[in-house]
């Protein structure tokens, strides 16, 4: 423990500007920010269990439809600003660029055979 | 042998190599729980009827409130490493840690809950639903012997056990039920039915990644923090990288405590 503390020590000095090649860092910013996307993932959630307790004259469709919705909304926040999407390199965009082609055809796929889905998945 | 850009990045991407090879193994994994929602989509839609209520939505809801702090942490924990700080970054790696493992743990009370609660159909046609309270010591459903006492209900419609959160009021006593009136019985296991399988399926698969990145974060806490003395920036680049992990994770979550607990 001790020896880590000199190496604390050591490196001290290095500053986030000066070590980041990608994002500049200082800590109570990120504090800061780190406090909105803590309230707007709560917002987002509360929001979503709201809405899955609308009354009867909510479709289950309209229901499904907007908690999805709030959901991306809420994973977009977690990509954007805690995994740093919103000011990546093209080279990680362009892996995701794939990714997400493949997914929407995965999705694409399931919905096309729909008409072929297996009976008898009672409940 | 020295390893090309594992702390410096590459000219041609602007990456170091953990990063590259985490973002490709991230859109794996994508693909990997994209199959499963959209198993969960066909087999949906083909359903007949869906349950609705089975699970505790303030435990889902609780959950989700640790990982999103959970989350938070190892950024933190991250920028503290970026400014040097190597106290800040103990402590908010330890606080992911901790909130990993309290995620695991409320995961297992749940799956536990589902464990011990049983459908019973009785041989008068009514179902007997809760949750076991005492198994007498010389119960034997194949022998017809002994006494099966449960919190719960009798039904005599098996889909009123379906949607629960259409009905009131719910009344539970508890009930203790004859071997000798047992037809058949079953707990609420991955086997119940096409819910439970998913349910079991996809939280498990989540709840395994939630371990490994624990063993990792924990790793990373405990003996692979001496890298901080002798490659810094490279222990700086291991603890992104096990961040990012970390954040698609939650991402995970964020769909599935929906998907599971609301819909």
């Amino acid at each position: 423990m001790s020896e880590l503390k000199t190496a604390e020590q050591h490196n001290a000095p290095l500053t986030g500007e000066s070590q980041s090649h990608e994002h500049p860092v200082d800590f109570p910013g990120y504090l800061r920010r780190c406090l909105f996307i803590f309230i707007a993932i709560l917002c987002a959630t509360s929001l979503m269990i709201w809405i899955s307790f609308l009354p009867e004259h909510y479709t289950w469709a309209a229901k499904v439809g907007m908690i999805l919705g709030v959901a991306t909304a809420n994973a977009f926040v977690v990509a954007g600003f805690l995994m740093h999407l919103i000011s990546e390199k093209k080279m990680i965009y362009t892996v995701l660029a794939f990714t997400v082609f493949f997914v929407i055809g995965l999705f694409a796929l399931t919905l096309y055979a729909m008409h072929d889905f297996p009976t008898g998945t009672t409940h | 042998m020295d390893i090309p850009y594992t702390v410096q990045p590459r000219p041609e991407t602007g990456l170091y190599n953990a990063k590259v090879g985490i973002w490709l193994f991230l859109a794996s994994e994508v693909m990997l729980f994209g199959g499963l929602f959209s198993g969960y989509v066909l087999l949906r839609v083909g359903a007949d009827q869906w349950p609705h209520g089975w699970l505790n939505v303030t435990l889902g809801t609780a959950n989700t409130i640790i990982l999103a702090l959970s989350a938070i942490t190892t950024l933190l924990a991250w920028v503290a490493c970026k400014v040097g700080n190597f106290a800040k970054f103990k402590f908010f790696h330890a606080c992911t840690l901790l909130l990993a493992l309290t995620f695991l743990g409320v995961k297992s009370y749940e799956y536990h809950d589902k464990w011990i609660h049983y459908e019973i159909k009785l041989n008068d046609g009514t179902f007997a639903d809760g949750h076991l309270v005492e198994k007498s010591a010389d119960f034997d459903l194949a022998k017809k012997t002994g006494t099966f006492t449960i919190h719960g209900r009798i039904v005599t419609d098996e889909t009123l056990l379906y949607d629960l959160r259409s009905q009131k009021n719910i009344q539970l006593t508890e009930i203790t039920v004859p071997a000798a009136d047992i037809k058949s019985m079953e707990n609420y296991g991955p086997w119940h039915n096409t819910y439970l399988a998913l349910y079991f399926t996809l939280t498990g698969l989540h709840a395994l990644h939630i371990l490994g990145g624990s063993i990792v974060i924990g790793y990373l806490w405990g003996p692979g923090r001496r890298m901080w003395k002798t490659d810094h920036q490279r222990f700086t680049n291991r603890i992104e990288v096990s961040g990012l992990f970390w954040h698609f994770v939650d991402l995970v979550w964020i769909f599935l405590f929906p998907v599971l607990y609301l819909t």
